[in-house]
Protein backbone atom coordinates (compact mmCIF):
# COMPACT_ATOMS: atom_id res chain seq x y z
CA UNK A 1 0.00 0.00 0.00
CA UNK A 2 0.78 3.75 -0.88
CA UNK A 3 2.93 5.36 2.20
CA UNK A 4 1.60 8.75 2.84
CA UNK A 5 4.63 11.13 3.26
CA UNK A 6 5.69 11.64 6.74
CA UNK A 7 6.90 14.97 6.93
CA UNK A 8 8.10 17.81 10.17
CA UNK A 9 5.25 19.90 11.49
CA UNK A 10 6.86 23.53 9.88
CA UNK A 11 6.86 21.63 6.20
CA UNK A 12 3.62 20.60 6.88
CA UNK A 13 2.05 24.34 8.02
CA UNK A 14 4.07 26.04 5.37
CA UNK A 15 1.33 24.85 3.16
CA UNK A 16 -1.32 26.58 4.73
CA UNK A 17 -1.52 30.38 3.57
CA UNK A 18 -3.36 33.40 4.87
CA UNK A 19 -6.75 33.60 4.77
CA UNK A 20 -7.23 29.43 4.46
CA UNK A 21 -9.99 27.71 7.03
CA UNK A 22 -9.00 25.44 9.36
CA UNK A 23 -10.64 22.51 11.13
CA UNK A 24 -8.67 21.30 14.26
CA UNK A 25 -9.69 18.79 16.46
CA UNK A 26 -9.74 18.56 20.46
CA UNK A 27 -12.01 19.29 22.90
CA UNK A 28 -11.33 22.01 25.82
CA UNK A 29 -7.33 21.05 24.43
CA UNK A 30 -7.63 17.38 24.88
CA UNK A 31 -6.96 15.92 21.19
CA UNK A 32 -5.56 19.47 19.67
CA UNK A 33 -2.44 18.51 17.46
CA UNK A 34 -0.35 21.03 19.83
CA UNK A 35 2.76 20.50 17.45
CA UNK A 36 0.96 21.62 14.66
CA UNK A 37 -0.28 24.68 16.39
CA UNK A 38 2.47 25.64 17.82
CA UNK A 39 4.17 25.42 14.34
CA UNK A 40 1.46 27.27 12.99
CA UNK A 41 2.26 30.09 15.54
CA UNK A 42 5.61 30.21 14.36
CA UNK A 43 4.66 30.41 11.20
CA UNK A 44 2.90 33.68 11.52
CA UNK A 45 0.22 33.09 9.38
CA UNK A 46 -3.10 35.50 9.40
CA UNK A 47 -6.70 36.14 9.06
CA UNK A 48 -7.51 32.41 9.00
CA UNK A 49 -11.22 30.90 9.83
CA UNK A 50 -10.30 28.69 12.53
CA UNK A 51 -13.60 25.77 13.16
CA UNK A 52 -13.27 23.67 16.36
CA UNK A 53 -15.07 22.56 18.82
CA UNK A 54 -14.62 24.89 21.42
CA UNK A 55 -11.57 27.76 21.70
CA UNK A 56 -9.86 25.97 25.05
CA UNK A 57 -8.94 27.41 27.94
CA UNK A 58 -7.15 30.98 28.44
CA UNK A 59 -8.07 32.86 31.80
CA UNK A 60 -5.00 35.24 31.84
CA UNK A 61 -1.64 33.44 32.19
CA UNK A 62 -0.90 32.71 28.43
CA UNK A 63 1.49 29.88 30.33
CA UNK A 64 -1.51 28.10 30.94
CA UNK A 65 -3.06 28.47 27.98
CA UNK A 66 -4.30 25.60 26.26
CA UNK A 67 -5.35 23.31 22.79
CA UNK A 68 -6.09 26.12 20.02
CA UNK A 69 -5.95 29.41 22.41
CA UNK A 70 -2.51 30.14 22.40
CA UNK A 71 -2.73 30.67 18.61
CA UNK A 72 -6.12 32.58 19.70
CA UNK A 73 -4.01 34.99 21.16
CA UNK A 74 -1.40 35.25 18.18
CA UNK A 75 -4.69 36.54 16.66
CA UNK A 76 -3.80 34.34 13.89
CA UNK A 77 -7.97 34.38 13.06
CA UNK A 78 -10.45 36.72 11.70
CA UNK A 79 -13.39 34.16 12.70
CA UNK A 80 -14.02 31.47 14.50
CA UNK A 81 -16.56 28.58 14.10
CA UNK A 82 -17.42 26.82 17.61
CA UNK A 83 -19.90 25.76 20.00
CA UNK A 84 -18.13 27.17 23.20
CA UNK A 85 -15.83 30.21 24.08
CA UNK A 86 -16.48 30.97 27.05
CA UNK A 87 -13.40 29.68 28.97
CA UNK A 88 -11.31 31.59 26.18
CA UNK A 89 -10.92 35.51 27.43
CA UNK A 90 -9.10 36.69 24.53
CA UNK A 91 -11.91 34.85 22.02
CA UNK A 92 -14.62 37.00 24.47
CA UNK A 93 -12.31 39.74 23.44
CA UNK A 94 -11.89 39.70 19.66
CA UNK A 95 -15.43 38.95 19.97
CA UNK A 96 -16.70 42.10 21.81
CA UNK A 97 -14.27 44.66 20.12
CA UNK A 98 -14.91 43.52 16.47
CA UNK A 99 -11.71 42.14 15.54
CA UNK A 100 -12.81 38.82 15.13
CA UNK A 101 -16.49 37.51 14.00
CA UNK A 102 -17.22 34.61 16.04
CA UNK A 103 -20.34 31.99 14.80
CA UNK A 104 -21.72 30.29 17.61
CA UNK A 105 -22.91 26.57 16.61
CA UNK A 106 -24.40 23.72 18.76
CA UNK A 107 -22.30 21.18 19.58
CA UNK A 108 -23.85 18.40 17.53
CA UNK A 109 -24.92 20.47 15.02
CA UNK A 110 -21.35 21.49 14.44
CA UNK A 111 -19.98 17.64 14.13
CA UNK A 112 -22.93 17.05 11.77
CA UNK A 113 -22.22 19.72 9.51
CA UNK A 114 -18.57 18.87 9.29
CA UNK A 115 -19.63 15.17 8.60
CA UNK A 116 -21.89 16.60 5.87
CA UNK A 117 -19.04 18.25 4.21
CA UNK A 118 -17.06 15.09 4.51
CA UNK A 119 -19.67 12.61 3.29
CA UNK A 120 -20.62 14.53 0.39
CA UNK A 121 -24.23 15.74 1.63
CA UNK A 122 -25.96 18.75 0.78
CA UNK A 123 -27.10 19.93 3.99
CA UNK A 124 -29.18 18.13 7.14
CA UNK A 125 -32.26 18.66 9.19
CA UNK A 126 -32.12 19.02 12.87
CA UNK A 127 -34.76 19.70 15.53
CA UNK A 128 -31.40 21.73 17.69
CA UNK A 129 -31.80 24.91 18.06
CA UNK A 130 -35.32 25.39 16.54
CA UNK A 131 -36.63 28.71 18.33
CA UNK A 132 -33.87 30.52 19.59
CA UNK A 133 -31.48 32.76 17.61
CA UNK A 134 -29.40 29.71 15.81
CA UNK A 135 -32.70 29.79 13.74
CA UNK A 136 -32.09 33.29 12.44
CA UNK A 137 -31.70 33.17 8.75
CA UNK A 138 -32.04 29.54 8.51
CA UNK A 139 -34.86 27.80 6.12
CA UNK A 140 -37.35 26.09 8.60
CA UNK A 141 -38.82 22.94 7.02
CA UNK A 142 -41.61 21.05 8.55
CA UNK A 143 -42.01 17.35 8.33
CA UNK A 144 -44.41 14.74 9.46
CA UNK A 145 -45.86 18.17 12.34
CA UNK A 146 -42.18 18.60 13.16
CA UNK A 147 -39.70 21.64 13.11
CA UNK A 148 -36.16 21.11 11.69
CA UNK A 149 -33.41 23.50 10.66
CA UNK A 150 -31.81 23.14 7.15
CA UNK A 151 -27.94 23.29 8.59
CA UNK A 152 -25.27 23.58 5.52
CA UNK A 153 -22.30 21.57 5.29
CA UNK A 154 -18.87 22.67 6.54
CA UNK A 155 -15.92 22.09 5.12
CA UNK A 156 -12.02 23.83 5.52
CA UNK A 157 -9.08 24.21 3.21
CA UNK A 158 -6.96 22.44 5.97
CA UNK A 159 -7.70 19.70 9.00
CA UNK A 160 -5.21 19.69 11.31
CA UNK A 161 -5.81 16.69 13.82
CA UNK A 162 -4.19 14.85 16.45
CA UNK A 163 -4.36 11.03 16.51
CA UNK A 164 -2.69 8.06 18.79
CA UNK A 165 -1.38 5.95 16.37
CA UNK A 166 -0.99 6.47 12.84
CA UNK A 167 -0.17 3.53 10.60
CA UNK A 168 2.06 4.86 6.74
CA UNK A 169 -0.49 4.65 5.31
CA UNK A 170 -2.57 7.08 7.09
CA UNK A 171 -4.74 4.67 9.38
CA UNK A 172 -5.68 5.74 12.45
CA UNK A 173 -6.55 4.82 16.09
CA UNK A 174 -7.24 7.30 19.01
CA UNK A 175 -6.84 8.29 22.55
CA UNK A 176 -10.09 8.08 24.90
CA UNK A 177 -11.74 11.18 24.51
CA UNK A 178 -9.14 13.16 22.88
CA UNK A 179 -11.38 11.52 19.82
CA UNK A 180 -14.20 13.71 19.64
CA UNK A 181 -14.13 15.92 16.67
CA UNK A 182 -10.85 14.45 14.99
CA UNK A 183 -12.61 11.08 12.78
CA UNK A 184 -15.22 13.69 11.58
CA UNK A 185 -12.65 16.29 10.43
CA UNK A 186 -10.71 14.25 9.00
CA UNK A 187 -13.27 13.67 6.03
CA UNK A 188 -13.87 17.67 5.56
CA UNK A 189 -10.31 18.75 4.78
CA UNK A 190 -9.27 19.36 1.03
CA UNK A 191 -5.47 18.61 2.88
CA UNK A 192 -5.87 16.72 5.66
CA UNK A 193 -2.57 16.79 8.16
CA UNK A 194 -2.42 13.71 11.12
CA UNK A 195 0.06 14.89 14.09
CA UNK A 196 -0.03 11.54 15.46
CA UNK A 197 1.68 10.21 18.93
CA UNK A 198 3.39 7.58 17.35
CA UNK A 199 4.02 6.13 13.63
CA UNK A 200 3.94 3.00 13.15
CA UNK A 201 4.87 0.66 9.89
CA UNK A 202 2.17 -0.59 7.77
CA UNK A 203 0.78 -4.08 8.73
CA UNK A 204 1.04 -3.46 12.62
CA UNK A 205 -2.29 -1.69 12.68
CA UNK A 206 -5.34 -4.82 13.16
CA UNK A 207 -7.61 -3.03 10.40
CA UNK A 208 -10.63 -4.21 13.30
CA UNK A 209 -9.27 -1.35 15.38
CA UNK A 210 -8.69 1.38 12.68
CA UNK A 211 -11.28 4.26 13.75
CA UNK A 212 -10.45 6.68 10.75
CA UNK A 213 -9.50 4.95 7.31
CA UNK A 214 -6.31 6.37 5.65
CA UNK A 215 -8.03 7.21 2.37
CA UNK A 216 -8.63 10.65 4.03
CA UNK A 217 -5.09 11.49 5.69
CA UNK A 218 -2.45 13.16 2.95
CA UNK A 219 0.32 14.12 5.76
CA UNK A 220 1.80 12.14 8.67
CA UNK A 221 3.63 14.44 11.38
CA UNK A 222 5.22 13.30 14.67
CA UNK A 223 4.22 14.57 17.63
CA UNK A 224 6.55 16.63 19.33
CA UNK A 225 8.38 17.13 16.33
CA UNK B 1 -40.40 31.23 56.18
CA UNK B 2 -36.44 32.39 55.75
CA UNK B 3 -34.75 30.96 52.25
CA UNK B 4 -32.15 29.10 52.63
CA UNK B 5 -30.27 28.23 49.39
CA UNK B 6 -29.39 24.46 49.49
CA UNK B 7 -28.40 22.79 46.76
CA UNK B 8 -27.82 19.35 48.31
CA UNK B 9 -31.52 18.48 48.59
CA UNK B 10 -31.94 19.35 44.69
CA UNK B 11 -28.82 16.98 43.85
CA UNK B 12 -30.19 14.41 46.08
CA UNK B 13 -33.69 14.25 44.85
CA UNK B 14 -32.93 14.47 41.29
CA UNK B 15 -30.42 11.72 42.32
CA UNK B 16 -33.53 9.81 43.11
CA UNK B 17 -35.61 10.21 39.93
CA UNK B 18 -33.38 7.67 37.49
CA UNK B 19 -33.82 4.01 37.45
CA UNK B 20 -31.73 0.85 37.43
CA UNK B 21 -30.28 1.14 34.11
CA UNK B 22 -31.20 4.69 32.84
CA UNK B 23 -28.67 6.27 30.83
CA UNK B 24 -28.12 9.87 31.97
CA UNK B 25 -26.15 13.09 30.52
CA UNK B 26 -24.85 15.30 33.39
CA UNK B 27 -24.81 19.27 32.88
CA UNK B 28 -21.79 21.03 34.17
CA UNK B 29 -21.81 22.40 37.66
CA UNK B 30 -24.67 21.73 39.86
CA UNK B 31 -26.15 18.95 37.74
CA UNK B 32 -22.30 17.29 38.27
CA UNK B 33 -23.60 16.99 42.25
CA UNK B 34 -26.17 14.77 41.11
CA UNK B 35 -23.80 11.88 40.63
CA UNK B 36 -23.04 12.20 43.75
CA UNK B 37 -26.43 11.00 45.47
CA UNK B 38 -27.63 8.11 42.91
CA UNK B 39 -28.57 5.23 45.29
CA UNK B 40 -26.04 2.44 45.41
CA UNK B 41 -29.15 -0.26 44.41
CA UNK B 42 -29.62 1.87 41.21
CA UNK B 43 -26.73 1.68 38.38
CA UNK B 44 -26.97 4.51 35.39
CA UNK B 45 -24.48 5.10 33.16
CA UNK B 46 -23.41 8.81 32.76
CA UNK B 47 -22.35 9.98 28.79
CA UNK B 48 -20.24 12.44 28.12
CA UNK B 49 -20.96 14.38 25.00
CA UNK B 50 -16.77 14.84 24.51
CA UNK B 51 -17.21 11.30 23.59
CA UNK B 52 -17.95 8.28 26.09
CA UNK B 53 -20.03 6.44 27.95
CA UNK B 54 -19.38 4.74 31.65
CA UNK B 55 -18.04 8.43 33.27
CA UNK B 56 -16.63 7.85 36.45
CA UNK B 57 -14.87 9.17 39.15
CA UNK B 58 -11.82 11.73 39.62
CA UNK B 59 -8.33 9.59 38.89
CA UNK B 60 -5.85 8.49 41.40
CA UNK B 61 -2.53 9.35 40.44
CA UNK B 62 -2.72 5.63 38.86
CA UNK B 63 -5.28 6.08 36.31
CA UNK B 64 -4.72 9.53 35.28
CA UNK B 65 -4.69 9.91 31.54
CA UNK B 66 -4.43 13.80 30.35
CA UNK B 67 -6.71 12.26 27.04
CA UNK B 68 -9.69 11.48 29.14
CA UNK B 69 -11.91 14.48 30.83
CA UNK B 70 -15.21 15.22 31.22
CA UNK B 71 -17.96 18.19 29.29
CA UNK B 72 -16.39 20.54 31.53
CA UNK B 73 -12.73 19.50 30.75
CA UNK B 74 -11.96 17.81 34.32
CA UNK B 75 -9.47 14.58 34.47
CA UNK B 76 -12.21 11.67 35.08
CA UNK B 77 -12.09 7.50 34.40
CA UNK B 78 -14.16 5.61 32.08
CA UNK B 79 -15.59 2.66 34.22
CA UNK B 80 -15.72 -1.15 33.07
CA UNK B 81 -18.07 -1.83 29.83
CA UNK B 82 -17.78 1.73 29.09
CA UNK B 83 -17.00 3.03 25.46
CA UNK B 84 -15.10 5.80 23.45
CA UNK B 85 -16.64 7.29 20.00
CA UNK B 86 -16.76 10.55 18.37
CA UNK B 87 -18.39 13.72 18.09
CA UNK B 88 -21.03 12.83 15.75
CA UNK B 89 -22.04 9.66 17.68
CA UNK B 90 -22.23 11.05 20.79
CA UNK B 91 -24.78 13.71 19.25
CA UNK B 92 -26.42 11.20 17.68
CA UNK B 93 -26.70 9.35 20.96
CA UNK B 94 -28.06 12.80 22.49
CA UNK B 95 -30.71 13.90 19.81
CA UNK B 96 -31.49 10.75 18.51
CA UNK B 97 -33.44 10.49 22.38
CA UNK B 98 -31.43 7.56 23.17
CA UNK B 99 -30.76 9.23 26.73
CA UNK B 100 -33.48 8.53 29.69
CA UNK B 101 -32.66 11.99 31.15
CA UNK B 102 -30.10 15.07 30.72
CA UNK B 103 -29.86 16.85 33.86
CA UNK B 104 -28.71 21.22 32.72
CA UNK B 105 -28.60 24.23 34.89
CA UNK B 106 -31.03 27.20 34.38
CA UNK B 107 -31.17 30.92 34.34
CA UNK B 108 -34.11 30.87 33.80
CA UNK B 109 -36.99 28.51 33.28
CA UNK B 110 -40.89 29.62 31.97
CA UNK B 111 -43.97 27.45 32.38
CA UNK B 112 -44.15 26.75 28.61
CA UNK B 113 -41.27 24.69 29.11
CA UNK B 114 -38.88 26.71 27.60
CA UNK B 115 -35.18 27.29 29.02
CA UNK B 116 -32.60 30.28 29.07
CA UNK B 117 -28.93 28.85 30.14
CA UNK B 118 -26.65 29.59 27.71
CA UNK B 119 -26.16 33.47 27.68
CA UNK B 120 -26.67 37.28 28.97
CA UNK B 121 -26.43 39.44 25.76
CA UNK B 122 -24.11 42.00 27.05
CA UNK B 123 -22.56 40.30 29.50
CA UNK B 124 -21.58 36.74 29.23
CA UNK B 125 -21.46 35.26 25.52
CA UNK B 126 -19.94 31.47 26.17
CA UNK B 127 -21.40 29.69 23.72
CA UNK B 128 -24.27 26.89 24.02
CA UNK B 129 -21.94 23.94 23.85
CA UNK B 130 -24.24 20.66 23.65
CA UNK B 131 -27.29 22.15 25.44
CA UNK B 132 -29.57 23.01 22.80
CA UNK B 133 -28.80 19.48 21.37
CA UNK B 134 -29.33 17.39 24.54
CA UNK B 135 -32.41 19.99 25.54
CA UNK B 136 -33.91 18.72 22.35
CA UNK B 137 -32.76 14.84 22.31
CA UNK B 138 -32.81 13.93 25.76
CA UNK B 139 -36.28 11.91 26.32
CA UNK B 140 -36.96 14.04 29.77
CA UNK B 141 -35.24 17.04 30.28
CA UNK B 142 -34.89 18.01 33.95
CA UNK B 143 -34.14 21.44 34.66
CA UNK B 144 -31.98 22.35 38.23
CA UNK B 145 -31.59 25.21 39.84
CA UNK B 146 -32.08 27.13 43.17
CA UNK B 147 -35.27 28.29 43.26
CA UNK B 148 -34.14 32.28 43.53
CA UNK B 149 -31.18 34.15 41.70
CA UNK B 150 -28.78 36.14 43.76
CA UNK B 151 -31.01 39.17 44.28
CA UNK B 152 -34.06 37.02 45.02
CA UNK B 153 -35.71 36.71 42.02
CA UNK B 154 -37.30 33.75 41.39
CA UNK B 155 -35.41 31.50 38.13
CA UNK B 156 -38.98 29.83 37.85
CA UNK B 157 -41.11 33.01 35.56
CA UNK B 158 -43.65 33.09 32.90
CA UNK B 159 -42.04 33.71 29.97
CA UNK B 160 -38.31 33.57 29.60
CA UNK B 161 -36.66 37.42 28.87
CA UNK B 162 -33.26 35.93 28.25
CA UNK B 163 -32.58 33.72 24.88
CA UNK B 164 -33.76 30.26 24.97
CA UNK B 165 -31.95 27.31 24.84
CA UNK B 166 -34.30 25.46 23.61
CA UNK B 167 -38.37 25.71 22.89
CA UNK B 168 -40.83 24.03 24.83
CA UNK B 169 -38.18 20.78 26.34
CA UNK B 170 -38.28 20.90 29.61
CA UNK B 171 -40.38 18.20 31.44
CA UNK B 172 -38.91 18.45 35.28
CA UNK B 173 -38.00 21.35 37.35
CA UNK B 174 -36.11 20.80 40.56
CA UNK B 175 -35.58 23.36 43.02
CA UNK B 176 -34.32 23.69 47.08
CA UNK B 177 -38.02 24.16 47.77
CA UNK B 178 -39.56 21.56 45.26
CA UNK B 179 -40.23 19.09 42.29
CA UNK B 180 -42.50 20.61 39.36
CA UNK B 181 -43.42 19.30 36.35
CA UNK B 182 -45.00 21.50 33.41
CA UNK B 183 -48.26 21.18 31.69
CA UNK B 184 -50.96 22.98 30.01
CA UNK B 185 -48.84 26.02 30.32
CA UNK B 186 -47.99 26.13 33.91
CA UNK B 187 -45.99 25.08 36.19
CA UNK B 188 -47.77 21.96 37.95
CA UNK B 189 -46.21 21.79 41.67
CA UNK B 190 -45.79 17.65 42.55
CA UNK B 191 -43.76 17.62 45.89
CA UNK B 192 -42.57 20.32 48.67
CA UNK B 193 -39.11 19.92 50.59
CA UNK B 194 -39.64 21.43 53.91
CA UNK B 195 -39.78 24.05 55.40
CA UNK B 196 -41.21 25.56 52.28
CA UNK B 197 -45.13 25.04 52.15
CA UNK B 198 -47.21 24.75 48.92
CA UNK B 199 -48.75 27.97 49.62
CA UNK B 200 -45.33 29.72 49.93
CA UNK B 201 -43.61 28.55 46.96
CA UNK B 202 -46.99 29.86 44.78
CA UNK B 203 -46.79 33.13 46.62
CA UNK B 204 -42.99 33.90 46.24
CA UNK B 205 -42.47 32.72 43.09
CA UNK B 206 -43.32 34.75 39.78
CA UNK B 207 -45.09 32.51 37.37
CA UNK B 208 -48.37 30.65 37.29
CA UNK B 209 -48.14 27.41 39.56
CA UNK B 210 -50.76 24.57 39.99
CA UNK B 211 -50.58 22.73 43.25
CA UNK B 212 -51.33 19.45 42.00
CA UNK B 213 -54.07 17.48 43.66
CA UNK B 214 -51.55 14.34 45.00
CA UNK B 215 -48.74 17.11 45.96
CA UNK B 216 -46.94 15.71 49.37
CA UNK B 217 -43.68 16.67 51.11
CA UNK B 218 -40.79 14.75 50.12
CA UNK B 219 -38.87 14.20 52.83
CA UNK B 220 -35.25 13.34 52.82
CA UNK B 221 -33.50 10.31 53.96
CA UNK B 222 -31.06 12.32 56.21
Amino acid sequence: MKEKPVIKAADAVARISDGDSLLVSGFMGVGTPVTLMKALRESGRRDMTLICSDNALYMGDPEKATGVAPNVLAKQFKKYVASHIGLNKETQRQMLSGEAEVELVPQGTLAERIRAGGTGLGGLLTPTGVGTAVEDGKQVITLEGREYLLELPIRGDFTLIRAAKADKAGNLTFSASARNFAPLMAMAGDTVIVEADEIVEIGTLDPETVVTPGIFVDYIVQRGE
Amino acid sequence: MEYKEDKTKIAKRIAGIFKDGDYVNLGIGLPTLVGNYVPDDVHITLQSENGFLGLGQEPDDESFNPDLVNAGGVPVTILNGGSYFDSATSFGIIRGGHLDYTVLGVLEADQKGNLANYMIPGKMVPGMGGAMDLLTGAKKVIASTVHFDKRGNSKMVRSCSLPLTAKGEVDIIVTDLGLFEIADGKFVLKEFFAPATPEWIVENTSADIEIDPGCREYVFSD
